[in-house]
This record gives structure tokens, sequence and C-alpha cells, in this order.
């Protein structure tokens, strides 16, 4: 894999940000995008912009054959069985509330149970909130171990036959943990439940073969994976999806309407109300194709040396606290002394270093590691270890600043 | 190596109420307490005000934050204490117009110490840190009035 030559592929990277050379060290929040997303979209916009699936004219039919034609790229990206299973979205938040409000509203009663886990993101928590709230059903949190993985011994323990939906995420967007989807899904359907699972910071770095995985439900987005913001995927089993009713009503969706009451198209797009997101979901099939021609194994190669080789940089610094397991994603959550994060990552963007400080949308998590926040590091295909160098560099001259503090 | 520009953001004396906060705990009971969080780092702060026949009689605060936030907290409540609610009112509208890099027509009143946060003005993400203290003791105040 050939980093500068891919890095060629991502203008935004070249340049300067408070007068030093951009490190951009926040993949997990937003991935940046490479020149053939852009110019997919653009090249859309100029010459082929109609709505989708109303065409009797050239350009309605191109539109129509290039939004399917993205769909098709996310079923053989994922091994879905069926493109029909592919549901475009607006992102992982909107895939995961069409699964807690449509299924889950309407499968679930009171003496059920709903299990997820502390380091879920807060999108694969409140939707289960609202859910539990509405029907009665409880929601309940899966013990984790202290390193921050989760222990299938716990996992047996928690799914009884009270358990109706598993919803937990692929890859920790704070620990980095990788979690056991396969395995928890087979304890799961074992109990009778389905399994959902919040694939945001899967898909963009791990290969994912959701038949292989055998999860009822998984979601993603593009933003993360090299595509634009704005779209994203829910993935469904066949039967699952077929029973559950739409949750937006109005154009795109519908076979008949009468006046009182409707028919709805079949999958997908019945869960695809109004005009759909065209050019997102080309930009995301593009977005496909520039991380097909890399190869995701050899992405995650890549991002798995870099998270070693910063683990073993910052162990350097003293007074540096890292969270999460060794064994873990591209990506590295921490905190340096008594220094705020945010203080952390005013120095560290002085010095042109772009990391993330907050809660992450994880504020269960932070309260588990007993922390108000903490600072992040995540990286991808396009970072090297030159950039991880210069983020070492940053935070001894965040010690350096603020060590006449504490 | 230079920290200039960061230097325009961590005065010395934001770094002195950040190590030495003022006004640091709680209250009597009595007084009013307003929670302010910052919902972009998860920070959060308490505020609590003795006001009596409009005058801020004592202010003090606790939390857990960044330097900004807590050494504005800090400024805030050594600003305000023993003044006239209206003029801790009016001293917020002239921080909040600092803020905005608007220039502050101080008229009679002395910033003192919180003139010091003027830099964080050019750092736009940490606008919302330094403004956290000022909003609650508003809020606080204007529950009060009712």
């Amino acid at each position: 894999m050939d980093v500068n030559a891919i890095r060629q592929q991502f203008p935004i990277l070249n340049q300067n940000v408070n007068g030093h050379p951009l490190v951009y060290l926040d993949s997990s929040a937003t991935s940046q995008k490479p020149l053939s997303v852009i110019s997919a979209m653009e090249d859309y916009y100029k010459f082929d912009n109609s709505n989708v699936h109303r065409g009797v004219h050239t350009l309605g039919n191109r539109a129509t054959d290039k939004y399917e034609g993205a769909r098709e790229k996310v079923r053989n990206f994922i091994n879905a069985e069926s493109a029909s299973q592919v549901i475009f979205t607006r992102g992982t938040t909107t895939s995961i509330n069409t699964v807690a409000y449509s299924y889950g509203r309407s499968n679930l009663t009171e003496g059920d149970e709903i299990l997820i886990t502390p380091m879920e993101h807060h999108s694969n928590i409140i939707p289960w909130q609202q859910t539990a709230k509405a029907t009665g059903a409880t929601l309940k949190y899966l013990p984790l171990q202290s390193d921050g993985t989760i222990d299938l011994v716990d996992v047996k323990e928690a799914i009884t036959n009270k358990t109706k939906i598993v919803a937990i995420m692929h890859v920790s967007n704070v620990l980095g943990t990788i979690n056991p989807i396969k395995q928890i899904a087979q304890i799961a359907h074992e109990n009778g439940a389905v399994m959902l699972v919040d694939g945001a910071q899967g898909v963009p770095h791990l290969k994912v073969d959701v038949q292989d995985l055998d999860c009822d439900f998984y979601a993603f987005s593009g933003h993360k994976m090299c595509g634009p913001t704005g779209i994203g995927v829910l993935y469904g089993k066949r039967e699952l999806l077929d029973n559950m009713e739409p949750v937006e009503f109005g154009g795109e969706m519908i076979d008949f309407v009468n006046l009182y009451d409707s028919t709805w198209k079949e999958l997908p797009w019945k869960f695809e109300g109004g005009t759909p997101i065209i050019a997102g979901a080309i930009g995301l099939g593009a977005a496909i194709d520039f991380l097909n021609d890399i190869g995701l194994e050899n992405i995650e190669e890549h991002e798995s040396k870099l998270a070693l080789y910063a683990m073993k940089q910052l162990r350097t610094i003293d007074g540096l606290t890292i969270y999460g397991p060794d064994d873990r994603a591209g990506l590295i959550t921490f905190n340096l002394n008594d220094v705020h994060p945010h203080d952390t990552a005013t120095v560290l963007d002085s010095e042109g270093i772009a990391v993330r400080a907050g809660h992450h949308c994880a504020q269960p998590l932070m309260k588990w590691l007993d922390v108000t926040a903490t600072a992040r590091a995540s990286f991808y295909l396009y970072n090297t270890e030159e950039e991880i160098d210069r983020l070492v560099d940053g935070l001894n001259k965040t010690k350096e600043y603020f060590g006449d503090v504490f | 190596m230079s920290f200039n520009n960061l230097d325009t953001l961590y005065r010395q004396v934001i770094m002195d109420h950040y190590k030495n906060p003022r006004n640091k705990g709680a209250l009597a009971d009595e007084s009013l307490t307003i929670d302010m969080n910052n919902p972009t780092c998860g920070d959060r702060i308490q505020i609590h005000l003795q006001v009596n026949n409009g005058i801020v009689e004592d202010a003090k605060f606790e939390g857990e934050g960044c330097s900004i936030s807590l050494s504005s907290a800090s400024m805030m409540t050594q600003a305000i204490k023993g003044k006239p609610v209206e003029e801790a009112l009016k001293m917020s509208k002239i921080f909040s117009n600092m803020m905005l890099g608007e220039e502050t027509d101080q008229e009679d009143i002395d910033l003192g110490d919180i003139e010091a946060l003027q830099g964080v003005s050019k750092f736009p993400a940490r606008i919302k840190c330094a403004t956290l203290a000022w909003k609650a003791m508003e809020k606080g105040v204007d529950e009060n009035s009712r």
C-alpha cells in the first residue's frame, strides 16, 4: 500500500494549518474524501441530475441507474444476500432509530429486555431508551471488563429468553475495542433475540460480511468511509424488514394511495420516503470503489501497524493515560496528566494537529472511565508514522506548556 | 520553539486563576444554584449566588472543566461579588461582546482580570468555554427576579 500515492488523492491533506503542515487525526469523527468521490458527485450534478424512479426521460434513467448501482456496490461490499436489504438512510443514527422505532415498538412489550453496553455511542443508547419508555421494556447494560472489552461469559449470563434485542457497536469509537459480534449474535439467536450492530466504526476499517456475522441489522455511515455526509445504510435480514412498517411516509415509498388508505412499495424503497439522497449514494458508491481498489485487508493492516506504533510512542510520554485494550482498532483515546483535553487539543491545533476532545458522544462510557472528557487520535489509510511522531512532539510541547501549572 | 500564538489564549493571569481558583465551593442552602453544561465537551459548572436587595452578596462556583472555563468562572465570581445585579448583567454583556471580538465600551466598569480572556475571541472553538459561567450567572439572576 503506497500511502504517499493515496495521500495525493486527498487534496485537503496538502495544506498548512496554523503555520504547520496539517496532521489530520480525527477520521473517526469524519474521514476525508478522495478526488474520485468528489468528482463522482460533481459529475452527477453536472451531467445526470434528475429525480429517480420516476423517469421516462433519459436523465431520470441515468440517475436511477447510478443510485441503484450504488446500492449494488454496498450489497457487494458487505456481502448482503440481496440489494433489497440495503436501505439508504441519512446515517448510522437514522438507521438505528428506524429499527428502534419500527421493529422495537411493535415487537417489544413489558417484561421484555433490550441489552446494550456502557461503551455505546449515544446513537445506540437513546433510541433504545425511548423504545423502552414507549413499550415498557427494560433497558439493560452488559458489564465490561476493566480494559474495556466484552467477556462472552457475561454475554451468556446477560442474554436470557426475556432478551428481545441486543444492540452493540462493532468497534468502539473511544476504546478502539473490536467486539466479538459473531459470537454475541449466536448467543442472541439461541435465546430468540435479534442482534443489531452499530457499524459506524466497523465498515470503514474492517472487512464486514453481514452473512458471516449473522447479525439481523447492521447500521453504518458513508462519511466515515471516505464518502459524503448525509448518507448511511441500514442492512437487515429480509424476513425482519418485510414485516416492519415504514417510519416515514410520503412520496417514493408508496405502491397505491387511496383516499383513506395506502400500500407500500416493496423493499428497500418502502423505507426510503421522499426524494432519496441520490448524490450521497453515488458518492458512497465511489468511496466503496476507492476502498476496494486499495483493499480493506491492506487498510486494516496499515491501521493496525499505525495503532501499534502510536501505542509504543505514546507510552514514552510520562503522565499519559491510554484508555482501552492493547488489541485495538486504529484509534487511541488518552489524557495527559491533569491537562484538560480541550486544552491539549488547542495546543495540538496550534501545531497543525487535529484531534478530537470531549465526551465523543459517549457520556455513559466517560462515567464508566471516571473522566469528564478525553482526547482522541484516530487513524485512517492516509495517515503515516511521521504524523504520529508529530503528535508525540505536540503532546510533549503540551506538557511543557502546561507543566508549570500543576 | 515559540508559543506566541498560544500565549494570547493562555495568559499568565488565566493560568493563575486555573491553578488557584477564587471562590471555589458551595454557599449556604438558601442560595441560588445554577447548573450549566457545555454539551460539546461534557464540562459541568455550578454557580452559587447569594442575592439580596438587588446586590450579589456572594458568588461561588464548583465543577470540572478546562482551563478557560474554570478560570473564567473564578474571574466572574470575583468580578460580580458585592456588585448590584444590574452591573453584573452589564459586565456579562461586555464580556460576550468581548468574546465576539467587538470593541467594548467599558464606561465606568472595571473588568480587572477578566480582560485577560480577550484572547479567547481568536479561538472560536473555545468561546463557549469562556462564556459558560457568565451564562449560568445570567440564568440565576433571571430566575431570582421572577
